[in-house]
């Protein structure tokens, strides 16, 4: 059996830190926004609140980018 | 030779001229562009002169000494096909010694040609018969005793056509068409003289030969010496309809040359603008799937995977089908289902069922095959230039100076465009291949790649940002268009970022593996080399880094001013007939069709006033996310039209468990294929010569697709998916196509001008289709790009977590080949398999010394994901530390080695990169074993006839 098979929580959490990396190259500040605008545009809700559900229950999983991103969807939320 | 000839007007139209000619032909004046032959103003006139060796998708020849004309003045009788027209002169078709000369010449051929008219294949549409009677031959002199061909033996080994060279009359036209035209070169004259013959590479025979069936030789030959089998079985065609070939995203259209309500052949059409009268193998031959015994054709239910299919009535297919969607919906929620578009369908296929899932199933949960191929194609263009497209037509390679092939393989996926492509190699533009393997282009019959950039698997964004430095620290950027056409803060930002040292050649040479003096050689030819042109295919998109390659690719073609015009662009070559056409249709789970987000109130009202009903604003899953939400427990049902994603989709077991985690899976397919190993509503399909639509191809070229004959399954696929909404309670009464074109077009601003009316009055129309271009744009940003300005955007080099190791020290990437398409669903179903019977591993001779594999080994393949066996090719057309293979064939299944890895923006799957290694083997792995006897339980279908 597979033994690349993630969870799907480790797959949204990787997903965003992946999306960080490549928006890092333009300085943390417009890539947490780029990383926030990105995963607002093209994920669906459940998996944006399970993003984030993530982010409460182990912030250390993200990097500093994804992080302030996903803090920024979570404020945005409400 | 053609059932009812399309106009043959014996010789090409004269070069692009300004001036005109005129001249007298019989009496007659004709004015004619300057440099047309006597030939073709003839028969522009209307006055055809007899011909057997010239035909006007060839360069004149001159051989048969047919078309012999008296011109006042000169002596002799010059042949008129390769006697370019001047001014004044004065041309006799027909005279005494014309008719003379021209019955002497016949007369020869037909003493050495077996006199079997009546029973012959071709008797009534072959050349040679129609001159022999325009000659006005009543007899032949030399009696047909001497010395003769009629003997010669038949080569029967290709599986669609024969060659009997006891027909042939060495007029040389198949030889030509497979230079010319198709630009193998497999085809020669051999010996000379009366001892002359037409072999196929060194008279080995078709099928052994060089010969990739392209059909240009069957199509060239003016009687029956090279003729389709099928012919020979059925007879001779009796009408044609013109119709879109269903297989790759080059679009050709064929004439569908029909026997009563039997398909006959598939000729290509001269008229087609996108194949311009060619083909491939693929489109010309491997249509026998459509009447395949594995088709099914009656609708199957069953409770449980485990259990038999069950033969059902089509109401009682549907009616169970909408209410599990229904139940579903209402214990799990409205985002607990879902459904999938197919490229293989048409326009109107797929945005009915884009609609039904909007309106009917009330959320967004659409995604297509694009998802899992081009999806960063529309990310990437989408965000530099502003439309989700490539940018040319195909007729632009004619201008191209040089050719940029990145992480394509055109002869073997997009044969009918490299052919293409490769005459204007032959006329001398120059080419560069980007790719790991060494592609067929880079070293073929007549053309050799100026540089071929072997990059390491994975470093695409590192290679183009070094071709970048280069572009930028030698001063050879186009700084007037970049003024011009972009935003120059952007610009100067990435220029800024591409100087950088580390992103040199010299710094990035051991990390991408090429070496720095090759990629500034190919850096500088691109940037000063005149019209530029990028093709790319899945080899760019495939990556972790597919949308970042994409726009580094377009940063290139900006920075060196190559958007605009002909000649130059970014061309992605879609890999399925309608992948443009299903993007643009609105199958993602973001955007509506013509690419317009969910979240956009007024375009969401637009549909929302169509439909009547609302409409969710939130995106919805993508098919991998559909997956993790299944086996969560929260995604229950999917709606699968025309996709295979069990063996097409990466990690298979991951793809298994999200299937097998659900309670209803609907495939409406023409096969029971291997996704439909996991359903629990069988809804059989229609092929593309059963229904009316249209597909865009790689161009944005919008083409008809025509019936030829009734659907065996009783519905065409579009009839389907509205029976499923009626059912849902959802009021479709479309009663043809044509009307749902219409909607798109009323709701999707660049299809505006887009209707059935339109389409046969043109032939064509390539999107945008507007009130400003009526036509359609064949060149897209000419005056500015749709997005305003072009955007320049850094794009870092970011390595792929995939990595290789101890465990698995061999990168191995994957691809298709010529013969077969895709999952194989329907090319491994005709006699293509002739050509390629299984998938093979190509693994580099030293690699396989290590491993002590030789040659047709079974060999075990593992990776991080999981493990197949299949058999060892070894090749040095693959680099060492590198393994290829295509994934054509269920038994081998080359997804369960693939990972879950995908692009950073789309999830496109990272097909293109995956540690593995490799070892000796004796037999299938544990899993394919134990998936065969999962497949033949999945696959049981009771035997109680239907309702």
């Amino acid at each position: 059996m597979s033994d690349t098979m993630m969870s799907t929580t480790d797959r949204l959490v990787y997903m965003a830190n992946q999306i960080a990396r490549n928006f890092a190259i333009e300085g943390e500040e417009v890539a947490i926004e780029a990383t926030r605008r990105h995963i607002r545009r093209y994920w669906d809700p459940l998996m944006r609140q399970r993003v984030i559900a993530s982010l409460a229950a182990d912030p250390a999983q993200f990097s500093d980018i994804a992080r302030g991103a996903v803090e920024a969807l979570r404020d945005a939320a409400g | 030779m053609a059932w009812i000839s399309e106009t043959d007007l014996g010789t090409k139209p004269a070069p692009d001229s300004a001036r005109t000619v005129s001249l007298r032909i019989d009496g007659d004046t004709v004015t004619v562009p300057e440099g047309t032959s006597i030939m073709r103003a003839a028969a522009l006139r209307g006055t055809n002169i007899p011909k057997l060796c010239a035909t006007d998708r060839l360069d004149a020849f001159g051989s048969c000494r047919l078309c012999l004309v008296e011109i006042e003045g000169r002596a002799g009788y010059p042949a008129s096909c390769t006697t370019p027209v001047t001014e004044g002169m004065v041309v006799r078709t027909e005279s005494a010694k014309l008719a003379k000369l021209r019955r002497g010449v016949m007369e020869l051929y037909i003493s050495d040609h077996p006199l079997d008219c009546l029973t012959c294949s071709a008797n009534g549409d072959c050349e040679l018969q129609d001159q022999a009677g325009a000659v006005g031959l009543r007899d032949v002199r030399y009696g047909y005793d001497g010395a003769n061909h009629l003997q010669a033996a038949k080569d029967e080994s290709n599986p669609y056509f024969d060659f009997d060279p006891a027909k042939c009359i060495v007029c040389s036209r198949c030889v030509r068409a497979c230079d010319e035209v198709q630009g193998t070169f497999a085809l020669t004259i051999d010996g000379s003289g009366f001892g002359s013959k037409v072999v196929a590479s060194a008279d080995e025979g078709f099928l052994p030969s060089e010969c990739v069936s392209c059909g240009a030789c069957v199509q060239a030959c003016p009687t029956s010496a090279l003729i389709e089998k099928t012919v020979t079985d059925i007879g001779t065609p009796d009408r044609a309809i013109v119709t879109t070939c269903a297989y790759c995203g080059v679009g050709c259209t064929f004439r569908a040359e029909m026997r009563g309500e039997q398909l006959v052949r598939m000729v290509p059409w001269k008229e087609g603008k996108a194949n311009r009268g060619h083909s491939c193998v693929k489109g010309r031959f491997a249509w026998g799937y459509a009447n395949h015994r594995d088709r099914i054709l009656n609708p199957m239910i069953r409770e449980s995977v485990d259990q038999p299919w069950r033969e059902v009535s089509w109401d009682e297919a549907i009616a169970h089908t909408a209410s599990e969607f229904r139940r579903i919906q209402a214990k799990y929620g409205t985002r607990s289902v879902g459904g999938i578009t197919s490229s293989r369908c048409t326009n109107e296929e797929t945005f009915l069922v884009q609609k039904l899932i909007r309106q009917g199933f009330g959320n967004n949960n659409v995604d297509t095959c694009a998802r899992v191929c081009h999806s960063p194609t529309g990310y990437g263009l989408s965000t530099t230039f502003g439309t989700s497209a490539g940018t040319q037509d195909f007729d632009s390679v004619e201008h191209s100076d040089v050719i940029m092939v990145i992480g394509a393989n055109p002869t073997d996926g997009h044969p009918v465009f490299a052919s293409r492509m490769k005459q204007r190699l032959r006329q001398g533009a120059r080419l560069i291949v980007v790719d790991p393997r060494r592609i067929d282009l880079v070293h073929s019959p007549h053309v050799d790649a100026a540089h071929h950039l072997p990059l390491k698997p994975g470093t695409n964004v590192a290679v183009l940002t070094a071709m970048a430095h280069v572009v930028v620290t030698e001063g050879l950027a186009d700084e007037a268009f970049i003024r011009e056409r972009c935003d120059w803060d952007e610009y100067s930002d990435w220029a800024a970022f591409v100087a950088q040292p580390e992103r040199s050649p010299e710094a990035t040479a051991a990390l991408t593996g090429v070496p720095a003096a090759d990629l500034r050689a190919a850096a500088r030819l691109f940037a000063t080399g005149g019209n530029g042109a990028i093709y790319y295919g899945l080899g760019v998109t495939e990556h972790s880094q597919g949308s970042s390659t994409v726009m580094a690719i377009a940063n290139l073609a900006m920075a060196t001013g190559n958007i605009g015009r002909e000649g130059v662009g970014v061309n992605p070559l879609r890999g399925q007939n309608n992948v443009q056409g299903s993007c643009d249709m609105g199958s993602f789970p973001h955007e509506y069709s013509g690419y317009r987000h969910v979240s956009d109130p007024a375009t969401r009202t637009l549909f929302e006033t169509a439909w009547g009903v609302s409409l969710d604003p939130e995106p919805g899953l993508r098919i991998p996310n559909m997956l993790d939400a299944a086996t969560d427990g929260t995604f229950k049902a999917l709606f699968i039209q025309g996709e295979d994603i069990l063996q097409s989709d990466p990690n298979t077991h991951h793809v298994a468990a999200g299937l097998a985690a659900m309670e209803c899976v609907v495939v409406q397919d023409l096969f029971l294929n291997e996704t439909a190993n996991y359903a629990h509503i069988f809804l059989p399909g229609s092929t593309f010569l059963e229904k009316d639509g249209t597909f865009t191809n790689a161009e944005r070229r919008i083409q008809l697709v025509r019936k030829v004959m009734d659907p065996l399954n009783g519905y065409a696929d579009w009839e389907i998916v509205q029976l499923v909404a009626q059912a849902l309670g959802l009021d479709w009464q479309y009663t043809h196509p044509s009307e749902i074109m219409d909607e798109i077009a009323a709701l999707t601003p660049t299809f505006a001008k887009v209707s059935y009316l339109a389409l046969e009055e043109h032939g064509s129309l390539q999107w945008p289709a507007t009130d400003a271009a009526p036509l359609g744009t064949p060149t897209m940003h000419v005056d500015g790009f749709v997005r305003g300005k072009g955007k320049f955007v850094v794009a870092d080099y970011v390595p792929t977590d995939e990595r290789t190791g101890p465990r698995f020290p061999l990168l191995l990437t994957t691809g298709r080949i010529l013969s077969q398409y895709n999952v194989g669903a329907q090319t491994r179903r005709t006699e293509n398999v002739a050509w390629h019977a299984e998938d093979r591993l190509e693994i580099h001779p030293h690699d396989a010394e290590n491993r002590g594999l030789r040659d047709g080994d079974w060999v075990s393949l593992r990776s991080r994901a999981g493990e197949t066996t299949l058999r060892a090719l070894i090749t040095d057309r693959v680099a060492p530390g590198v393994v290829y293979t295509t994934f054509h064939h269920p038994d081998t299944q080359a997804n369960v080695i693939t990972t879950d890895y995908s692009d950073w923006a789309t999830n496109c799957p990272e097909y293109k990169v995956t540690a593995v290694e490799v070892s000796p083997s004796n037999g299938p792995s544990e899993w394919q074993r134990a998936y065969a006897d999962q497949a033949a339980r999945a696959r049981r279908i009771e035997t109680e006839a239907a309702e």
